[in-house]
């Protein structure tokens, strides 16, 4: 009763992300996501934040400005530098009954706390035979800022996208920010939540009603007949300037952004790739293993008769980030490596 | 101190003109901290820091031809290039680095004191942090095992007031860093970082108990930063009065009149200061005309031969 009650609630927001929208807004991706979990909370008195900054300091990227002011510092929570402890602060508050958003200054000092996320958030549910839920977001700026090093340049999402139990999910437009972070935030279960953070200034229309986007559907960016993309978080953007030099040539480029990592739609990717006969995957973590070898493995299993090349990666490359910036370009996958690959898989190099 | 300082402020000049990328983490206003525990250390010491580095790194012998290029990102840099203003390196003068992950090199820096310890070497390990870094586990765990095992390590951390822009009153349950020593079975010390040589006197009584086998100390040292936590921040979380209260007691300055009053020559003060801008403009200028970072240095350092 309880599980078809689910069912049909999920199916609305499938329905209602599927309505045309009409009235939209533009919205930076730092906006979206402050506007999201402002509305969560106005909602749910049980949703609390907390991380290092969040509150007077009005964020380390500002995401959460204003919210003290308006959630006061019962809600809106400051921690000193101590990313194992508030993390696990947060996953017993969330068996207990909260709800709370942990910001993480960045992913890359998140590893600290990779034990609560991994080894507590993400089992208590399994371990305890259902009887405990942990509804927690871990949320915060993923992958390399500019010229900051290897020590803050970790795109994260094969660490948790490998974990049973976790959602990952990491939008590239305001839009799915802000939808995406709705529904993680009303989720029972624990979700790793990767922003991108060079993308936080950037711009984009958000829908002005309500809007929860399910995890585990892909958005199409955009439509094309010779060759998928995949790709999500920051290279989206890369791909999408690929795609437009592309068409020039008469490439024309599917581009699918599958929004959450886990889970992971690959039916509308296979789909895509029946269609198109050829794939690439464009990601900016390290190649070894995650999620985009994941994706390779799935479209070879399943669209094997119907691919036309074999499927090809642009990832970052497979070091530590260096600092200097004539390096730096070199790593992180850019336009013309895309339509490099993209050349090869239509037989164009 | 001054050569830190006009290091600093050059390199904030070169980072608003675009020159200089990534974050850049001033030591400007804690620069008696560096210097003092240079002159009280032994040259084969081990000396870890924080992303803060580049007085530390400068203080223990690294040149600021190697320091600024390394800001530019060029092949002559202290990391060559790959490391940047948090990573600097400098194994000569046994500057084992600046790490930008706070508190986890606390415990690291106790291996280089364990490592001392076992080959039965007259050596200390020197660690500095932030007050915000004596939170987090790395900094318990890396002083837990250090009182626990007598490692000859000196825990420094300079109390600049704020992490980031969190003032100490607000990180910390307790009303100094040093009230944690008892826990981990350590000596301690605590004062004001203002005068080098008072710096240079009480870390060397620490450095001295490490080597007679006393273990590790715990010192507070009580300074302020004159600038932002980075170079994006503008610092809005402190009063205009409390900076300009601060300033007065620059230690670079007060070290100048103390040098007068003991009967140096204005002049002699005057050549000095000169001499350290041009070695300054010197390295901008090294740094400006050196070679860029190398592709080969970025895959032969992957993994160790
Ligand atoms: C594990 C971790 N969490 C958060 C950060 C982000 N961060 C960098 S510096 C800093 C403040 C550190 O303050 P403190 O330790 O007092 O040193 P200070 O910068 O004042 O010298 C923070 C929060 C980080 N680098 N590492």
């Amino acid at each position: 009763m309880r599980r078809a009650k689910r069912a049909s609630k999920n199916r609305n927001h499938v329905q209602q992300y599927l309505r045309p929208v009409v009235a939209m807004k533009t919205l930076r991706y730092r906006e979206a996501l402050r506007e999201a979990m402002i509305e969560e909370m106005e909602r749910d008195d049980s949703i609390v934040l907390m991380g290092e900054e969040v509150g007077h300091y009005q964020g380390a990227y500002k995401v959460t400005e204003g919210m003290l002011d308006k959630f006061g510092d019962t809600r809106i929570i400051d921690t000193p530098i101590a990313e194992a402890g508030f993390a696990g602060i947060g996953v017993g508050a969330a068996m207990t009954g909260l709800r709370p958003i942990i910001e993480f200054m960045t992913w890359n000092f998140a590893f600290v706390a990779f034990d609560q996320i991994v080894q507590n958030a993400a089992k208590i549910y399994q371990m305890s035979a259902g009887a405990i839920k942990v509804p927690i977001v871990f949320r915060g700026p993923n992958g390399a800022a500019r010229q900051v090093s290897s020590q803050h340049s970790h795109a994260c999402e094969p660490f948790y996208a490998n974990v049973p139990g976790l959602w990952v999910c990491a939008p590239s437009t305001p839009a799915d920010a802000k939808g995406l972070m709705k529904t993680a935030i009303r989720d029972n279960n624990p979700v790793v939540f990767l922003e991108g953070e060079t993308l936080y200034g950037v711009k984009g229309e958000v829908p002005e009603e309500e809007v929860l986007i399910p995890f585990g559907k892909a958005r199409i960016a955009r439509e094309g007949s010779d060759l998928t993309i995949v790709t999500w978080g920051r290279p989206y953007y890369e791909v999408m300037q690929a795609a437009d030099k592309l068409a020039e040539e008469g490439i024309e480029c599917e581009v699918i952004d599958p929004r959450t990592l886990r889970p992971l739609d690959h039916e509308s990717i296979v789909e895509s790739v029946r269609k198109t006969n050829r794939c690439i995957v464009v990601h900016e973590h390290w190649p070894y293993a995650g999620p985009g070898a994941e994706i390779v493995d799935r479209v070879q299993r399943e669209a094997f008769d119907d691919l036309d090349a074999p499927v090809l990666r642009v990832a970052s490359l497979d070091l530590p980030m260096p600092y200097a910036t004539n390096l730096e370009n070199l790593v992180l996958p850019d336009v013309d490596r895309i339509i490099e690959a993209a050349h090869k898989v239509t037989y164009k190099a | 101190m001054l050569l830190i300082r006009r290091f600093e402020e050059e390199a904030a000049r070169a980072y608003a003109q675009g020159k200089i990328g990534g974050f850049l983490h001033l030591y400007i206003g804690q620069e008696a901290i560096a210097v003092g525990a240079d002159a009280a250390l032994h040259k084969d010491d081990y000396v870890f820091q924080t992303y803060r580095d580049h007085g530390t790194a400068i203080a223990r012998g690294m040149t600021a031809r190697a320091a600024m290029a390394e800001l530019y990102g060029k092949d002559t840099g202290c990391s060559r290039g790959l490391g940047g203003s948090m990573h600097f390196f400098d194994v000569e003068n046994n500057f084992l680095g600046g790490y930008g992950v706070v508190g986890g090199h606390v415990a690291v820096a106790a291996g280089a004191a364990f490592k001392a310890k076992y080959r039965k070497e007259d050596r200390v390990a020197v660690c500095f942090f932030g007050e915000g870094a004596t939170n987090i586990g790395g900094f318990h765990e890396g002083a837990s095992l250090a009182g626990l095992w007598k490692l000859p390590l000196v825990l420094i951390c300079e109390n600049n007031t704020y992490a980031m822009g969190t003032p100490f009153h607000r990180t910390s349950p307790s009303d100094t860093i040093t009230s944690k020593a008892a826990g981990y079975g350590m000596a301690h010390d605590r004062f004001e970082g203002g005068d080098v040589e008072e710096v240079q006197t009480r870390i060397a009584a620490a450095a001295a108990r490490a080597r007679e086998g006393g273990g590790p100390t715990l010192i507070e040292i009580m300074t302020y930063r004159f600038r932002g936590h980075s170079m994006s921040d503008p610092g809005k979380y402190r009063s205009r009065e409390e900076l300009e209260e601060r300033k007065k007691h620059d230690s670079v300055h007060l070290y100048r009149e103390r040098l007068l009053k003991v009967g140096v020559a204005e002049n002699e003060i005057k050549a000095l200061e000169k001499s350290v801008e041009d070695e300054v403009m010197d390295a901008v200028q090294f740094a400006e005309q050196s070679e860029p970072a190398k592709t080969e240095t970025m895959y032969n350092s992957i993994y160790a031969p």
